[in-house]
């Protein structure tokens, strides 16, 4: 379907599409196989301008949106979700320092993202802290003009890879929920180091490692917003990323129901092409009607979101939830198409099918994104 | 550093067919390429000009439709197109064309360091670079597989033989050709493209860089076309099956007895 895409976005597509044709697909169930982290390609991404597509001009980026973004993370998901989280994981790890952090930190760090010199990761889960982010333990205090970082977070993507690091502490125990902040850490930070590295499911050429703060001393301006405002920064972040993710699902249901379609035209039985079984042909049918369906609702929320209105969990969470939830189902029948063949590595939809479900648990689970629409839409109708 | 790439536009071989009847290629519907090596020479003086400072101009010879080639050569980092494209040019063999191309080199005012392709994947001939140098005097080496490091008046490059390598110490001004195997050519980046949306591909005829007519298109070229023919496909095949041991044993049984 035609998007009306202008023509600088259609050349963000057109730049993509070829990155992932070229280098993503090619390697993708090697470094799948090998739990691998993309370091070669994210390089290639940067070289080609792709990086900072989010971040604005004066900090070395292309001065885009959450849409350019989505347009290019579509691509890369067609070829590999593991690689596209990992491209993805960076703006989770610049959303807070775009959205609050001051000028410095901007300054300093954003450009380094912009360019693709430098990686980053986003820091809230703890061990004790999944849904319930507020149940976090990491604390930090301060000591002269030096914050000192205690505690540990798990599961972080781009763990062990990335540069810099938005970390969410508790700065002031007794404040609740208004008693956390958020940090800019660096790799090289003192007392700063890394744990266990998670063994996966899916999205394996993606890192997801444990981040270990022992008396990890930092100076005090890494302190990204006002001091307490961390779960604010944190709710606007995944709020601005959540269309990124719901992408993810859209080009990868997108790149299953390519496999399935070729192969169900040239897979012979009881002396026909397969696609030409009715049963068949609606599995595609709903395929594709799903998967359409899920990117006019992103590319919709993601338009919503760059015209900056006040009010914009609701269509970032509604996205999440349908292209990741679809992405499952699709991805599941990509592998019914293709049969036992499709069971096997020698295919690419059994890693597919494999990618397709974190998308239903990382960055909020798609319970807690229903949970969210419901209190907006109990909230809207309370007028 | 003044770079000059010279990239031929060709058809897209892999897609290619003889017409049985008239042994000529049916270039209907098969799309125009950059040439394959000509990607890695200009992504070697991309390269080049970003880590020892310059300039790089593509240069091509070839009718107008090749100035898209231009563009995608921009987009992938170079700094401007030159097309070379007059009626005159037509049918020139690889005598003409070097003619052609180092008029053109001498209008842009010589290089440092000019890089093409090894060969061009239609004609197939690898005449042109080492021809091109030759009009120019330049110092020539074919076949580089690796620039280790450009000096001020010369360059240390490898050069790949059929029995292993060379290194070599190159003088400039110099020509070279390259070899798939020198580097992984970059993907066209957004702002590459957008500089090739904006950029205007200089176009040269013959009158601008000075040719001698005489010497241009069929009229310079003395390489006659006797006959084309698809070379027949004979000799047999034979599928080794089993394990590697065994196929390789088998492989093994078969060429001793053709010696
Ligand atoms: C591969 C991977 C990468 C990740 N990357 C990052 C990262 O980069 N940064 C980061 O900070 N975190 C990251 N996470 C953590 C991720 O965001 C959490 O796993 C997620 O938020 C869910 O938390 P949990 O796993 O602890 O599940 P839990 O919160 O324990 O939930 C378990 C189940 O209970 C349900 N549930 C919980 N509460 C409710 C409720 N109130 N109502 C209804 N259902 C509920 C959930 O939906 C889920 O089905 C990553 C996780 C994974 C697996
Ligand atoms: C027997 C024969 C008959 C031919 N007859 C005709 C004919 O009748 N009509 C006709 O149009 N053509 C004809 N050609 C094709 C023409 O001679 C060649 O295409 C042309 O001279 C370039 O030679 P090549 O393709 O072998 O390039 P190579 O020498 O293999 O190319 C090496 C490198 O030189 C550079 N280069 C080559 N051509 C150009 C160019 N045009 N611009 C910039 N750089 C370039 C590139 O870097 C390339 O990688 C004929 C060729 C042969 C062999």
């Amino acid at each position: 379907m035609d998007y009306f895409l202008t023509e600088d976005q259609q050349m963000i597509v057109e730049v993509a599409q070829q990155i992932t044709d070229e280098k993503i697909i090619p390697c993708r169930a090697e470094l799948d196989e090998k739990e691998e982290f993309p370091r070669d390609i994210l390089r290639q991404i940067g070289q080609a301008d792709l990086a900072g597509l989010y971040i604005d001009e004066e900090y070395g980026g292309y001065g885009g949106g959450c849409f350019d973004m989505v347009l290019a993370l579509e691509q890369f998901a067609r070829g590999c979700v593991g690689i596209a989280t990992s491209f993805a994981a960076n703006g989770l790890g610049a959303y807070p320092i775009i959205l609050s952090g001051s000028e410095e930190l901007k300054k300093h760090y954003l450009p380094l993202i912009a360019s693709g010199e430098k990686y980053s990761a986003f820091a809230l889960t703890e061990a004790n802290a999944g849904s319930d982010a507020s149940g976090i333990q990491t604390t930090a205090v301060l000591d002269g003009d030096e914050w000192v970082l205690n505690g540990t977070k798990q599961w972080i993507t781009n763990g062990g890879e990335a540069n810099i690091y938005s970390v969410i502490a508790i700065t002031d125990p007794q404040k609740g929920a208004r008693g956390a902040t958020m940090f800019v850490v660096e790799d090289t930070d003192p007392g700063f180091s890394y744990g266990h590295k998670e063994k996966k499911l899916g999205i394996r050429a993606s890192s997801t490692r444990e981040l270990i703060f022992k008396d990890c001393r930092i100076p005090a301006e890494r302190l990204i917003g006002r001091r307490g405002a961390g779960f604010i920064t944190v709710m606007k972040t995944l709020d601005h990323s959540r269309p990124g993710i719901a992408i993810l699902g859209v080009g990868l249901a997108q790149g299953a129901l390519d496999e399935a379609a070729v192969y169900a035209k040239q897979r012979v039985q009881f002396g026909k092409p397969i696609i030409s079984f009715q049963a068949v042909q609606h599995l595609l049918a709903d395929m594709a009607i799903e998967t359409e369906a899920a990117r006019a609702l992103v590319y919709a929320a993601a338009k919503h979101i760059d015209a900056h209105p006040k009010q914009m969990s609701k269509a970032s969470s509604m996205c999440k939830v349908f292209a990741t939830d679809m992405a499952m189902k699709v991805t599941t029948n990509a592998v019914q198409v293709l049969g036992g063949y499709g069971y096997m590595r020698d295919y690419p939809v059994e890693k597919m099918m494999r990618d397709a479900k974190i998308l239903q648990i990382y960055e909020g689970t798609n319970q807690i994104q229903r949970n969210v629409i419901g209190q907006e839409l109990n909230k809207e109708y309370n007028k | 550093m003044k770079i000059i790439i010279c990239l031929k536009q060709v058809p897209d071989t892999r897609n290619v067919r003889l017409d049985p009847k008239t042994n000529t290629m049916s270039r209907e519907g098969v799309e125009s390429i950059m040439n394959p090596y000509d990607r890695h020479a200009l992504e070697e003086g991309v390269s080049l000009a970003a880590q020892y400072g310059g300039t790089v101009t593509a240069l091509s010879m070839g009718p107008p439709q090749a100035a898209e080639m231009l563009k995608e050569a921009i987009a992938c980092g170079a700094d401007q197109g030159v097309l070379i494209s007059d009626r005159a040019f037509a049918g020139a063999d690889t005598l003409a064309t070097t003619y052609t191309l180092a008029n053109a080199v001498l209008a842009l005012g010589a290089a440092d360091l000019i890089i093409c392709g090894k060969q061009a994947i239609d004609g197939d001939t690898a005449q042109v670079g080492p021809g091109l140098a030759r009009r120019l005097d330049l110092a020539y080496a074919s076949c580089i597989s690796k620039i280790h490091e450009v000096r001020n008046d010369c360059l240390l490059a490898r050069r790949m033989m059929d029995d292993g390598y060379d290194e070599l110490e190159i003088t400039l001004p110099a020509l070279l050709t390259v070899v798939r195997e020198i580097n992984e050519p970059r993907i066209p980046s957004l702002k590459g493209k957008m500089n090739a949306r904006k950029a205007v591909i200089k176009t040269f005829n013959a009158a601008d860089i000075g040719a001698d007519t005489a010497l241009l298109g069929l009229a310079g070229s003395p390489t006659r076309v006797a006959r084309v023919f698809a070379p027949e496909v004979r000799g047999e095949r034979a599928m080794l099956e089993g394990t590697v041991i065994e196929q390789v044993k088998e492989l093994a049984a078969k060429l001793e007895a053709i010696i």
